[in-house]
């Protein structure tokens, strides 16, 4: 079935570069305020709750 | 099955089966009951791979993001939803079909020769709950528990998670006799929920992704803006509807945000109208008309 609802390609090229910006910008901040430290504090500790044991 | 025909499935099972030992590459962890505490562990995998299982070498995505939501309103989860929005912008939905373990387990249990159930309009209603599983379980639970409580709870993980069952608690509590004298009544209803799961997808295609994931839901949002993604040229196709008949996902149309972009209605398209591609064909044609 054909597609659509694809937009018109300036429009879809918009929203991937707008996209793309906000989720660079995003990553960058989070890693500058500790979001990779706190992810990784997380992940190097056995999450009991999240296997069912506690 | 032909050659040709078996020849995209088989590529993207292996993909599949890689991605799966990628994720999982802390071989040792399997033999002594410990995870890898490296630092790509501050790294989320693209699929759902829980951070908890022995073998994992990366953080899940949404484990990450139910921690992260934690922490408000002290700080933003801008590291998770910045890797969320690349992640979902390049590819989508293609983490479900090509690069999700638990997808992986779904379609092999799947192949279990039995009576299965086809879609139909009820599984394509059902199919709107996985948005209502992310925006209570994975959203709103943790940041009420944060604020009301002040404790971290990842309720999708504690609560419904098959793959932090599967990959998480089964080995663990094999491999770990202390584990095994402290699980109680919440590990009882894990493995009831992960076990009904589990027969279900062998009855209905990937029910978990179809149904509760809510990682699919987050990167089905991308579906019109993924990078990479199953498309359809406008000019080949002439709306037979052999590839949504053909699809087990509940697409109403080809790439939709049902669709986890296997490229199966590709193999099948009578008019070879459907391709992976970077852009949609609209745009293709409107370049070469402007070319010189």
């Amino acid at each position: 079935m054909k597609n659509k609802r694809e937009g018109s390609p300036a429009r879809l090229l918009a929203a991937r570069l707008l996209t793309g910006a906000v989720g660079l910008a995003a990553l960058a901040w989070g890693i500058a305020q500790g979001g990779y430290r706190d992810t990784l504090g997380k992940a190097v500790r056995i999450c009991l709750e999240c296997v069912g044991i506690g | 099955m032909d050659r040709k025909k078996r020849g995209p499935d088989f590529r993207r099972r292996c993909i599949q089966l890689v991605s799966a030992l990628v994720y999982n590459a802390n071989l040792p962890g399997f033999a002594s009951g410990t995870i890898f505490k490296g630092p790509v562990k501050g790294v989320c995998v693209p699929g759902l791979n829980c951070y908890s299982c022995p073998g994992a070498i990366g953080s899940c995505p949404l484990g990450a993001l139910q921690n992260a939501l934690s922490n408000l309103p002290n700080k933003l989860p801008l590291y998770i939803a910045g890797i969320l929005l690349l992640t979902g912008m390049a590819l989508g939905r293609v983490v479900c079909g090509f690069l999700c373990p638990f997808g992986l387990v779904q379609e092999l249990l799947h192949k279990i020769p039995t009576p299965k159930i086809k879609k139909n309009k009820w599984t394509r209603r059902l199919s709107w709950l996985k948005y209502g599983v992310l925006a209570v379980f994975a959203v709103a639970l943790p940041i009420w528990y944060a604020f009301a409580r002040g404790v971290p709870v990842p309720a999708f993980c504690k609560y419904i998670c098959p793959a932090g069952t599967l990959e998480g608690g089964f080995p663990l509590m094999a491999l770990r006799e202390e584990y095994r004298s402290i699980a109680g009544a919440l590990f009882g209803w894990k493995t009831l929920v992960c076990v009904v799961i589990l027969a279900a997808c062998i009855f209905l295609y990937r029910a978990f992704c179809r149904f509760l994931c809510p990682l699919g839901a987050v990167y089905s949002l991308f579906s019109r803006i993924a990078l990479l993604a199953v498309r359809v040229d406008g000019d080949l196709c002439d709306n037979c509807g052999a590839c949504v008949r053909a699809c087990q996902m509940d697409v109403k149309r080809v790439g939709d945000h049902e669709c986890v972009q296997c490229g199966h209605c590709a193999q099948i398209c009578p008019k070879k109208a459907i391709y992976f591609g970077k852009e949609p064909t609209t745009w293709k044609r409107s370049k070469s008309k402007n070319s010189p």
